[in-house]
C-alpha cells in the first residue's frame, strides 16, 4: 500500500494544455510571492509573509486533479494553494494589503485566506491546528453523501503535534475522504526534521493509522499530480484518506523576518536546492518533450507578470477597511455588547 | 407544560431539533452506545442511529476540530464534552478557529457550532473535574456563553443554542441534572439567547447569581424576606451576549447589586458584572456593589474543605445585608 514513486516518463495524460496550464500557475504564484515580497519591503504589507517559493509544484500539481467543488484547506504559507485553488490573485494580494477588496475584507491578511467562491477554507495559523478541521470537511462530505475530496497541506512542523496524529487516526477510523499533503521542506522554522521527528519518514505515519501513503518528489509538478490524483480516485471512490508526503524545499526564508533563512541550513544547501526549482524543472521537461514551445514560455511568463502586476495596482488602490468593519463578521447578528 | 429533570429537558431539546433539521447531529465520547456520561444523550443512537450520533475516541481537540470542519461547510454539530473541564483539550479549536473564522474570513464562512457538557462545582470530583469553566470562554469575541438554570431554560437555550449561526459553548452541571422544573413541550418553545430573566422580583436589593448559585441564592431571599429585606434575583442565562440592561434596569430599581458566583473571583464573571454595573448605574447605587465569589483555590476533594471553596448561603446573605447596611451584615 505505501510505497515510494518515482518519475514515470512520459507522464500519462499530459497534453500542450494540460503543460502550459501547469507551468502558468506556477509562475503566478512565484511572481505573486515576488511582488509580495517587495510589498513587503516597501512597507505595504505587515505583520508575517510566508513565501511559497520554492514549493510551488505542490499546490499545482495537487489542485490539477480535483474539481472546483473540491475543497482545499491550508496552513499559513498558503497564497500559493489559494492561488492554486483559483482565487482572483488581485482580491489575494489586497487581502496582505490589508484593504477592503481583499478576500476577507483585509481583516484576514496574509495567513488567513479564505476563499468561499472556490472552496478554499482557509489560512490557519496555528501549526497543525486545520487537520482536525480538514477531517470535519470530510465527515461533512460523506454524512451528505457527496463525492467531493478535501486536501489539507500542511508542513513538516505539523507532524509533531498532536492534532496531525488524532486526524490521522480519526480519517482512517471514519473512513473520510481526506488528502493530507505534507510539504515537507525540512525545516519547521528553524528546527530540522532530525531535530524534531523520532520518524523522519513522515509518509511511514500513514502505515501506522493504515492510511494509505506515499512519499513524493515536491519538486516535480507531475509526480505530485499522479499521486494526488490516485488519492483522489480512491477518495471518491470509497472515502480513502491519503497521506502523501511531498518532499520539497523553500528558497526563502521561514518568513521575511528570516530573510537569508541561513543560519539554520547552510547557503551551500540552499544553493544546490535551488537547482531542484519545480519551475525550472517542468519548463525543462515540457520543451523536451515538445509540449510548449520557447514563445509559449515567453507567452505564459509575460501572463504572469502582467497578472501580478495588475493584482498590485488593485490592492494599491483599494481602500482601506471602513472603521466600522472593526465589530463586523464577528457574530451573524450585530454584537449586542459595544 | 410537563415536569421533567434538567437532562430530560437536555435531551428532548436535541431530539426535537434532530427531528427538526436533518444536519444537526451529536459527537462526541460515550454519546452514542454508551448513551451519554452522563445520559444526556440516552436514546439518541437508537432514534438516529450511528450516522448522527457519533461515538468519538478521547481526542477532544480532534473532534472539536471536526466539528468546526463540519460546521463550516453546512452541518450543525452539537459536541459534547464529557465534562467541561475536557475542552481545555480542545481551547485552541475553540477560542482560535470556531470564535474567529467568521471574522478572519471576512464572513464567508461561519461555524454554527455548540459545544455543550456539564461544567462548575460538582460533588468531590477534585480539582480538575470540578470548577466554572465559563470563564476561559465568555472573554472570547466570537462565542455566546450560556449558563441555564432552570429545566425550562436548559431546553428553550439549547434548541436556539443550536439553531444559532455562531459558536455557543452551552455548559450544564452535574449538580442540576436532577432538578425537576416545568418545561414547555411544544417544539417551537425557544428562550433567545441574551436574555436575562428575573426570578424574584424583589425592591431592596439586586443579586446576579445563575445555576446552582441562583438556587442557593433564592434559598437566601426567601430567609432574608423574615428579616425584611425584599432581595430581587436576576439570572443572566447568557453570559455572553449579556443582557446588561435587564441587571441595570434591576439595579436602578433597587439601588444596591450583589453579585454571586462560583468560579474563582479573580478576573470572573462577577468582575465584569460589577464593573459595568458601577460604570452605568454609579449614580443609582447606595452601596458598593458587592462579590460574593469562589475562593481564589483549585477545588479541594475533602467535603469540609470543598464547602469552604463555593459561596455558602451564610456570606451570601451577608453581603446582603452589608450593602443594605442591615444588622449581620
Amino acid at each position: 500500500m505505501a510505497k515510494t514513486i518515482t518519475r514515470q516518463e512520459p507522464a500519462l495524460g499530459v497534453d500542450a494544455e494540460l503543460a502550459r496550464r501547469l507551468l502558468g500557475e506556477m509562475l503566478l504564484i512565484r511572481r505573486f510571492e515576488e511582488k509580495a515580497a517587495e510589498a513587503y519591503a516597501l512597507g505595504k504589507i505587515g505583520g508575517f509573509l510566508h513565501l511559497y517559493i520554492g514549493e510551488e509544484a505542490v499546490a499545482v500539481g495537487a489542485t490539477s486533479v480535483l474539481r472546483p467543488d473540491d475543497y482545499a484547506i491550508s496552513a499559513y504559507r498558503e497564497h500559493g494553494h489559494c492561488l492554486a485553488k483559483g482565487s482572483d490573485p488581485r482580491r489575494a494580494m489586497a487581502e496582505l494589503y490589508g484593504r477592503r477588496d481583499g478576500l476577507s475584507k483585509g481583516k484576514g491578511g496574509s495567513m488567513h485566506l479564505f476563499d468561499r467562491s472556490v472552496n478554499f477554507l482557509g489560512g490557519h495559523a496555528i501549526v497543525g491546528a486545520h487537520l482536525p478541521v480538514a477531517a470535519g470537511v470530510g465527515f461533512g462530505i460523506k454524512y451528505r453523501g457527496g463525492d467531493q475530496v478535501v486536501v489539507c497541506y500542511f508542513g513538516d512542523g505539523a507532524v509533531p503535534q498532536g492534532e496531525f496524529h488524532e486526524s490521522m487516526n480519526l480519517v482512517a477510523l471514519w473512513k473520510l475522504p481526506v488528502i493530507y499533503v505534507c510539504e515537507n521542506n525540512r525545516y519547521a522554522m528553524g528546527t530540522s526534521t532530525e531535530r524534531a521527528l523520532a520518524q523522519t519518514e513522515i509518509w511511514q505515519f500513514g502505515r501506522t493509522y493504515g492510511i494509505p501513503a506515499e512519499r513524493v518528489d515536491g519538486m516535480d509538478v507531475l509526480a505530485v499530480r499522479e499521486a494526488v490524483g490516485r488519492a483522489v480516485e480512491r477518495a471518491r471512490a470509497d472515502k480513502t484518506p491519503a497521506l502523501i508526503e511531498a518532499d520539497t524545499y523553500r528558497f526563502r526564508g521561514h518568513s521575511m523576518r528570516d530573510p537569508a533563512g541561513a543560519v539554520y541550513r547552510t547557503r551551500e544547501e540552499v544553493e544546490r536546492e535551488k537547482q531542484r526549482d519545480p519551475i525550472a524543472l517542468f519548463r525543462g521537461y515540457a520543451l523536451a518533450a515538445k509540449l510548449v514551445t520557447d514563445d509559449d514560455v515567453r507567452t505564459l511568463e509575460k501572463d504572469a507578470v502582467d497578472r501580478v502586476d495588475e493584482a498590485v495596482a488593485f490592492a494599491d488602490a483599494s481602500p482601506e477597511p471602513p472603521g466600522e468593519w472593526l465589530f463586523t463578521d464577528i457574530y451573524g447578528e450585530p454584537p449586542r455588547e459595544a | 407544560m410537563a415536569v421533567m429533570t434538567y437532562r430530560e429537558a437536555l435531551n428532548l431539546a436535541l431530539r426535537e431539533e434532530m427531528r427538526r433539521d436533518p444536519s444537526v447531529f451529536v459527537i462526541g465520547e460515550e454519546v452514542g452506545l454508551y448513551e451519554g456520561a452522563y445520559k444526556v444523550t440516552q436514546g439518541l443512537l437508537r432514534e438516529f442511529g450511528p450516522r448522527r450520533v457519533v461515538d468519538t475516541p478521547i481526542a477532544e481537540s480532534g473532534f472539536t476540530g471536526v466539528g468546526i470542519g463540519a460546521a463550516m461547510t453546512g452541518l450543525r454539530p452539537v459536541v459534547e464534552m464529557m465534562t467541561f473541564n475536557f475542552a481545555l483539550v480542545a481551547v485552541d479549536q475553540i477560542v482560535n478557529t470556531a470564535a474567529k473564522i467568521r471574522y478572519m474570513s471576512g464572513g464567508q464562512y461561519h461555524v454554527p457550532i455548540v459545544i455543550r457538557g456539564p461544567g462548575g462545582p460538582a460533588a468531590q470530583l477534585g480539582a480538575q473535574h470540578s470548577q466554572s469553566m465559563e470563564s476561559y470562554f465568555y472573554h472570547v469575541p466570537g462565542l455566546k456563553v450560556v449558563r441555564p438554570t432552570t429545566p425550562m431554560d436548559a431546553k428553550g437555550l439549547l434548541k436556539s443554542a443550536i439553531r444559532d449561526d455562531d459558536p455557543v459553548i452551552f455548559i450544564e452541571s452535574e449538580t442540576l441534572y436532577n432538578v425537576k422544573g416545568d418545561v414547555p413541550e411544544d417544539p417551537d418553545f425557544l428562550i433567545p439567547l441574551g436574555q436575562a430573566i428575573v426570578r424574584r422580583e424583589g425592591t431592596d436589593v439586586t443579586v446576579i447569581a445563575y445555576m446552582g448559585m441562583c438556587y442557593r441564592a433564592m434559598e437566601v431571599a426567601e430567609e432574608l424576606a423574615a428579616e425584611g429585606i425584599s432581595v430581587e434575583i436576576v439570572d443572566p442565562r447568557t453570559l455572553r451576549p449579556m443582557d446588561t440592561e435587564s441587571i441595570i434596569g434591576s439595579v436602578r430599581k433597587t439601588h444596591r447589586a450583589v453579585v454571586v458566583e462560583a468560579g474563582a473571583g479573580f478576573a470572573g464573571m462577577g468582575s465584569e458584572i460589577a464593573a459595568f454595573i458601577t460604570e452605568r448605574a454609579f449614580d443609582d447605587l447606595d452601596a458598593p456593589v458587592e462579590r460574593v465569589t469562589g475562593a481564589n483555590a483549585p477545588m479541594p476533594y475533602a467535603r469540609n474543605l470543598e464547602k469552604l471553596k463555593t459561596p455558602s448561603k451564610d456570606r451570601i446573605a451577608a453581603a446582603v445585608r452589608r450593602v443594605c447596611y442591615a444588622n449581620g451584615g
